[in-house]
């Protein structure tokens, strides 16, 4: 029973982190038919802009408010750079697809090289606050805080999320163009802002994921968010492409999915096991589970 | 029954009549064959003790060079045989390190392993990769577009943990597998036979020319084109897509598999870094800075690609590098960083890549000459 409630709880914090990384990749791709593999850069850059402000920014910390300031740091800096290459890089490609994935492709290879070039490629321990490092007791599992803190953090981010796309002028815009974009621009709406606003939103979020997986992890490394994209992308399409909500659902099944098999069978069966998973899913409903629809 | 046949009509001529022919040029009548002269230099290479300081390291026929220039020219064949897929039928496959990564660890395995010499274990590898592509390939094409990149990406991860993880101890895992050289013919073995190696991967490189080329002059890759311009079109047509682009997808596996054979022998191992989609990636950017669907474009864009991402490494800690400011010196020593820069700008400034300079040049020197072309 134990193990049961220690597999769930660290297989939602698994969970967590991808539905964070997939669920911007999802908008993105929903509205912009961007396939960003850029994505892992802002989670690299959230990482690390967390790791540097809490060893210099005066005011920040690895440790109580400190350490919150240094998060924010991160994502403030996740969603500049994600703002900057959609301005800068994407937009002048609008609707050239393939032009825009090599795009992305080409920043991802030179992005993780110059992270990598900077602080070195070996992963570095990561300043996390000493509560992360415990463990809570929940029914008798003992539960790392970091998994907790994953948890909570993608619940409110969702539930953020959702919220703006429920009742702010913007996430109506962003949900109609999720559903049919030339309509929107035929009714003189400038849906451009919109795929800059939603490039922010998956740039804070990878950010956050990046900061806040570190803590999990105990390290941070230029390559870490390239291991986590596939798997968000798994995510993504699973979930259907454009679905915050389809994002967390599928989150839920290959992060469970993944850690129950990893522990029951051989390590990296599970792994082995999502991908089937997407096969079936594919096989069986090519739009993913929620469509390509925003609900909210 | 009767059948109405209409009389033979003269078909109209096929050449272009003589007024209308561009007088070709000394350069025009030498160009179809500059391929060969290229193969002929390639193929004496070897016999060169040329020293060229600061391109290569040793002279031309050391052991070193050999080895860079075999592995430039496998990925020269690969970058041809994925631009098969990407520039001509215009699937975006990110899966085509799964199919080299088999040949690899296919051929290793089966001479490391299962004891079997290499005249059996690198066509069993071929055709394992082949029909491995085949297969996935059925189940990957009932999607399209940037789901079917996905897919290709998920199968390929697959292969990449299994290699990791070492299920069965086959693989090596992270340490990757040594060739056993027992299995091999003499001529392959030592450093002193870099050069038969050499001509493996210069073989490789031609049949993969040769094949592509051949298939995208047939009908068949009349529909490759006519399925990467506009698919529905060719449904109407009365043709399937999905068989076309099975056949596609399962020659460009049987020809990366291939590749993987001669890469397996001419580093003698295989690593698990191969088979992460870092390497699909790499083929990318190699066809996209070459030139999609062009016929020397992703050879040279491979060849190229490789020759500096090995080069590049010594570059980076050179003195010219080192003398330079931190900030500059240190990206200036990744080598993914500049060639990631590189095809940023590619993408931007040069859409046809390497293929399309030659024209844009021509259409740079016209203007500037002036009265050349002025009657028109």
């Amino acid at each position: 029973m134990d193990a049961i409630i220690l597999l769930t709880l660290t297989g939602l914090g698994l969970a967590a982190l991808y539905f964070l990384v997939a669920s911007g990749l999802s908008l993105v791709f929903g509205l912009a038919d961007v396939l960003n593999f850029a994505h892992g850069l802002f989670l690299g850059v959230g990482a690390y802009a967390t790791w540097w402000a809490a060893g210099n920014l005066p005011g920040a910390g690895p440790d109580g408010l400190g350490f919150v300031v240094a998060v924010a740091f991160g994502v403030a800096a996740g969603t500049l750079m994600a703002v900057l290459v959609e301005l800068v890089l994407i937009r002048p490609l609008y609707s050239r697809t393939i032009e825009q994935v090599l795009v992305t492709v080409g920043l991802s290879l030179a992005g993780v090289a110059l992270l990598q070039a900077t602080w070195g490629a070996d992963a570095r321990p990561f300043p996390r606050p000493a509560w992360t490092r415990e463990v809570t007791s929940i029914f008798g599992a003992q539960v790392p805080n970091g998994g907790l803190l994953l948890i909570v953090a993608a619940t409110l981010v969702l539930g953020a999320i959702l919220a703006f796309l429920r009742w702010t002028r913007y996430g109506l815009i962003i949900r109609a163009g999720v559903e049919n974009r030339e309509m929107v621009t035929a009714l003189g709406i400038d849906v451009r802002k919109a795929f800059t606003l939603v490039f922010a939103i998956g740039g804070a979020a990878a950010a956050l994921a990046g900061a806040l997986g570190s803590v999990y992890f105990g390290t941070v490394s230029p390559q870490q968010g390239g291991s986590l994209l596939i798997f968000a992308f798994i995510v993504v399409v699973i979930g259907g492409m454009g679905s915050v909500v389809g994002s967390a659902y599928a989150a839920v099944a290959v992060g469970l999915l993944q850690q129950f098999v990893n522990y029951y069978g051989t390590s990296g069966l599970g792994d082995i096991c999502v991908v089937a998973l997407l096969a079936v899913v594919l096989l069986l409903r090519p739009q993913g589970i929620a469509g390509k629809a925003v609900t909210a | 029954m009767t059948e109405v046949k209409s009389p033979e009509v003269p078909a109209p001529p096929a050449a272009v009549p003589d007024e209308l022919t561009e007088e070709p040029g000394r350069w025009g009548r030498i160009r179809p064959f500059l391929p060969l002269a290229a193969l002929a230099v390639a193929v004496i290479l070897p016999y060169s003790t040329l020293h060229l300081p600061g391109i290569f390291e040793g002279a031309l026929n050391s052991p070193g060079t050999l080895q860079l220039l075999a592995v430039c020219l496998v990925f020269g064949g690969l970058a041809a045989g994925y631009d098969l897929l990407f520039g001509r039928t215009g699937m975006l496959s990110f899966g085509h390190a799964l199919y080299f990564a088999a040949g690899v660890y296919g051929t290793d395995i089966l001479i490391t392993r299962a004891g079997l010499p290499l005249w059996q274990a690198a066509p069993l590898a071929i055709v394992g990769g082949t029909i491995l592509a085949g297969l996935l390939g059925a189940v990957a094409l009932r999607t399209i577009g940037i789901a079917f990149a996905m897919v290709t990406l998920a199968f390929a991860q697959v292969g990449a943990i299994l290699v990791a993880r070492d299920f069965g101890g086959l693989t090596g895992g992270e340490e990757g597998l040594p060739l056993d050289v027992a299995g091999l013919p003499d001529g392959l073995v030592g450093v002193a036979n870099t050069v038969n190696l050499y001509w493996l991967a210069l073989a490789y490189l031609v049949v993969v020319v040769f094949v592509v080329h051949r298939v995208s002059g047939s009908p068949t890759g009349r529909v490759l084109a006519g399925l990467r311009d506009d698919e529905r079109r060719i449904g109407v047509l009365g043709l399937d897509p999905y068989r076309f682009k099975l056949v596609a997808f399962t020659l460009a596996g049987g020809l990366a598999s291939a590749g993987g054979v001669v890469y397996c022998l001419i580093v003698g191992g295989a690593s698990p870094h191969i088979t992460s989609s870092e390497l699909t990636l790499s083929l990318l950017v190699m066809v996209v800075l070459g030139g999609p669907g062009t016929r020397w474009g992703p050879v040279l864009g491979g060849i190229l690609y490789m020759y500096l991402d090995h080069r590049l490494v010594s570059f980076g800690t050179s003195d010219a590098v080192n003398a330079l400011p931190a900030f500059l010196s240190r990206p200036l020593s990744q080598p993914l960083f500049v060639l990631g820069t590189v095809f940023i700008l590619a993408v931007y400034f040069f859409p046809g890549g390497l293929a399309s300079l030659a024209p844009r040049l021509a259409l740079l020197r016209d203007s500037l000459r002036p009265g050349s072309r002025r009657q028109g």
